[in-house]
């Protein structure tokens, strides 16, 4: 069996010294290993930014593909082998700006797939730009006088498009990130894991410790049920979206590979693709 | 007795003039006559007139005819729109109902025949086209039960009680016609055709089902006039071979998936029309940069913007060739009969895999949704080739390399390997990368990826890149075309040689790379060449003109109005241009 070792390849990653990504990668690496992945059953699709490069630091199958598309083109991994662990992951300005069109969509298609968004709140690669994700007032490059649109919760979004599985971390928190990108791999179906991943060059806001003093843990709650819908709402909108742990999961809906009529349970790119005879004569008696 | 024959009936949308036409041309079929149809239509769903048009012929055909024999008419309407359409003596077939007049200097013999009232006295206006196709039926002299036996056809499994019901709504129409005509109309006795059957399909179909035939198991697009037929066939289709058809948020998402897939392995491919296709060009470019196989159809329509997404033109050649930003290989091929889009789907997937590129087959409306006699399939011609898709068990990787996924080949083919196996992890992005796909800004190795890549399709040339008919050594005129138009331009062809003007003709079959050599001799041998198209622009003209040259013998002869060619007009203009 892999360890999270055999997870990492010798490539040295071009992000900033402390920036929050690193630890994302070390925990997708660590919960791969844990529930017992070799690399090449592991496909991990990502997006453009400087979340976005996570795909080539990772010993495992890898496609980085372009700005907002990692879930159309994970879903698409995913559809032609289904014995695949497949991940998509991207930066806030990936998932939530470019490609909200497709994180809808994707929650709401539901093919078992892992979606990691590393949300720093703000343009990393293009070096500082306002994202979905930043907060009201919140002052960068392309908004001097602080941003004035309001800020995107992809949470309730998610709640709200049918999500099955809706988490959130914080990448100082390895231990949680880990079981939660575990519980993510394991969900049959969509799941969406964002994670506050500190930009610590371009935002001076929402820092390591300024996520420290807002968040609030569910793992300290008891009683909290994430079977229940409208208590997951109502969490979210309580602690205006700086909760973390597992926020909401359904595990009765099954996944859109189970529901496709006919799509067949074995890897569809393991079929041979020539037609019989018979089948082809079949389907050319319908045209007479 | 005439060996060919053209037949059209209109009304408004929504009324049963797809059924009257669908009924009528397929007990036809039975009879065994070759069939060429043209549909007339609006963006709207019910309401604005429409028209459907067929040729019945004993032979061969793939063109509209310039006249029309007989008109069917829901309304007073299509009398108007269309009966300056019909030769000399033609015949108008209407709806009592609306008192039909024939417009003043038109020669034409009108049938008042209660449709709609007979439909009504058998239960529902619904059968309005049964009454119609039937009184069609008879004024040409066919045995009705091969009609009978069609309307069982498409009836059977809602039961005997709707069939007869359906029969008797024929049988009426085509008494009283009868009647009024006092018999069958000699003129319009169509020889008997052969008896055998033809497939009889749109280009829509003949490529979902060439799509199947090539292996292809996934599908993911965007609905889109004149594409969606493709999607719809194929989700009929695709779950019966384990398969499925995604309709996805968007063409961006369409693209990408099947993008994703064939990464992984899986023959997919996504269908559009020209708005569709602009869309996806960013992604054409991630799937030439990462070398991985990609089919997209386009069904082209006019315009630039919404234009006019239900009538012909073949403006997007520029779009498909040079859409994308950056350089990359790619394939562009059009199909030009209804058998080539089947067996074309077939080449663009292996061209797609063996060359590891984007290919992107462009039809144009008319071929697409033409409903037309297609020659037998041949199973035989059915090869699938994967190129250097790794199969075996791979040895293992030393310690921290990673599968040359883009190594330097000759060829410039590199080894391909699918998600999933063992010593085969490499890394694929869009970002310029080493020969295990880890992102590189070297300068040498940049010049050798580039070179690699664009390399790839030297010399590749699909089957038939071009399709000559060249019967003389020195033409008068070298008539050049793509798509639906060849089939106009033989016909065309037919009449000009009879005036004693000697023509070749050449159908462009591959777009891109352009097969330069071999349209090259074509054009020298001829004293003028004439380039027709269905764009404002004269692109494929421009093509030529820029990789092979002949400014001076080119003449170029455009049609935007969003009809394809008639004969006639061809023959017009080949006329006045030699
Ligand atoms: C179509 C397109 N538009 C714009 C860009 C430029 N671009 C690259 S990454 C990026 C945003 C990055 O922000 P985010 O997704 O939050 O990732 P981060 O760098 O913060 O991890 C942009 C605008 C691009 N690559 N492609
Ligand atoms: S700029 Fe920000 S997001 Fe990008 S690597 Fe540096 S710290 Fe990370
Ligand atoms: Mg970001």
């Amino acid at each position: 069996m892999a360890t999270f070792k055999e997870f990492r390849n010798n490539l040295k990653p071009n992000w900033c010294p402390g920036c929050g990504d690193f630890s994302v990668q070390a925990a997708i690496q660590r919960a791969a290993a844990n529930i017992g992945l070799e690399p090449e059953q592991l496909a991990v699709i990502s997006g453009i930014g400087c979340s976005g490069r996570i795909s080539g630091y990772i010993h495992a199958y890898g496609l980085h593909g372009i700005h907002g598309r990692a879930l159309p083109i994970a879903q698409g991994v995913k559809l032609a082998n289904r014995e695949l662990t497949v991940i998509a992951s991207g930066g806030d300005g990936d998932g939530f700006a470019i490609g909200m069109g497709h994180t809808v969509h994707a929650i709401r298609r539901n093919v078992d797939i892992t979606y990691i968004v590393m949300d720093n709140q703000i343009y990393g690669l293009t070096k500082g730009q306002t994202s979905p994700r930043s907060a009201e007032g919140f002052k960068t490059k392309s908004t001097p006088e602080g941003s004035i649109e309001s800020t995107l919760s992809p949470l309730e979004v998610a709640l709200s498009a049918g999500a099955t599985f809706v988490a959130q971390s914080f990448s100082s928190d390895l231990k949680q990130l880990t079981a939660l990108i575990e519980a993510g791999l394991q969900h049959k179906g969509f799941s969406l894991i964002n994670v506050f991943s500190p930009c610590v060059t371009f935002n001076k806001i929402n820092t390591y410790d300024w996520f420290k003093e807002h968040i609030v843990n569910l793992d300290q709650f008891e009683d909290y049920d994430p079977s229940n819908r409208i208590a997951a709402m109502t969490k979210i909108m309580e602690t205006g979206g700086l909760l973390t742990g597992l926020v909401y999961q359904d595990k009765s809906r099954k996944s859109y590979e189970d529901m496709a009529v006919g799509f067949q349970q074995e890897a569809l790119a393991k079929q041979e693709l020539k037609l019989s005879e018979g089948e082809f004569a079949k389907l050319l008696a319908e045209f007479k | 007795m005439i060996s060919q024959l053209s037949w059209k009936i209109g009304g408004q949308q929504g009324e049963g003039v797809e059924s009257t036409d669908r009924i009528f041309s397929t007990a036809l079929n039975r009879l065994g006559y070759y069939l060429y149809g043209y549909r007339h239509f609006s963006s709207r769903i019910k309401g604005g007139h429409t028209n459907n048009k067929i040729r019945i012929s004993t032979a061969p055909i793939r063109a509209i005819s310039d006249d029309l024999d007989i008109l069917v008419a829901f309304d007073q309407e299509s009398i108007d729109l269309n009966a300056k359409e019909l030769r000399p003596g033609g015949v108008i077939v209407a709806d009592a109902k609306f008192s039909p007049t024939v417009p003043e200097g038109v020669d034409a013999r009108l049938f008042a025949v209660p449709i709609t009232a007979m439909a009504e006295e058998l239960g529902t206006s619904l059968m309005k086209n049964m009454v119609a196709s039937g009184a069609s039926w008879a004024l040409l002299g066919l045995p009705l039960e091969v009609f009978n036996k069609a309307v069982e056809e498409e009836f059977g499994r809602k039961g005997p009680a709707i069939v007869e019901k359906n029969v008797e709504a024929v049988r009426r129409g085509a008494e009283f016609v009868l009647e009024q005509a006092g018999g069958p109309l000699e003129e319009f006795r169509l020889e008997a055709a052969d008896g055998k059957m033809k497939l009889f399909m749109i280009g829509n179909e003949a490529m979902g089902l060439g799509s199947l035939a090539a292996g292809c198991r996934l599908m993911s697009a965007y609905p889109i006039t004149p594409a969606s037929e493709i999607m719809e066939y194929l989700i009929k289709k695709l779950p019966k071979f384990g398969g499925t058809v995604v309709q996805t948020e968007d063409e961006i998402a369409a693209v990408t998936m099947a993008i994703g897939a064939n990464y992984a392995g899986v023959r997919t491919m996504t269908a559009s029309a020209g708005p569709g296709l602009s869309l996806m060009m960013e992604a054409i470019g991630l799937a030439g940069m990462t070398e991985t196989p990609l089919v997209i159809i386009d069904t082209q329509r006019g315009g630039p913007s919404t234009g006019l997404p239900t009538k012909q033109e073949q403006s997007d050649i520029n779009a498909l060739i040079y859409g994308t930003h950056g350089e990359i290989p790619k394939v562009v091929i059009a199909p030009s009969t209804i058998e080539e889009c089947f067996y074309d789907m077939i080449e663009a997937f292996n061209v797609a895999e063996t060359y590891q590129v984007p290919v992107i087959v462009a039809t144009d409306l008319q071929l697409s949704l033409g409903k037309q006699s297609c020659e037998p399939l041949d199973y035989e011609r059915i090869v699938i080739e994967r190129g250097k898709l790794a199969r075996e068990e791979l040895p293992p990787l030393e310690q921290h390399t990673l599968f040359k996924r883009y190594e330097f080949a000759e060829d410039g083919i590199s080894p391909r390997v699918l998600p999933g196996a063992k010593n085969g992890i490499h890394h694929v992005t869009g970002v310029e990368h080493d020969q295990e796909g880890r992102p590189s800004e070297s300068a040498v190795n940049r010049k050798k990826m580039m070179d690699k890549r664009l390399g790839k399709l030297s010399g590749l040339r699909v089957a038939n890149a071009i399709k000559a008919d060249a019967p003389h050594a020195e033409p008068e005129l070298l008539i050049v075309a793509m798509g639906s138009t060849g089939g106009t331009i033989d016909e065309a062809r037919g009449r000009l040689s009879g005036d004693g003007v000697a023509t070749n003709h050449v159908t462009v079959r591959q777009l891109h790379p352009f097969p330069s050599e071999l349209l090259a001799p074509h054009m020298k041998s001829a004293k003028k060449v004439v380039v027709l198209e269905n764009n404002a622009t004269g692109q494929l003209a421009n093509l030529i003109k820029l990789n092979i040259g002949g400014h001076d013998k080119i003449e170029n002869v455009l049609k935007y109005d969003g009809t394809p060619f008639l004969p006639s007009e061809i023959v017009k203009a080949c006329k006045e241009l030699r």
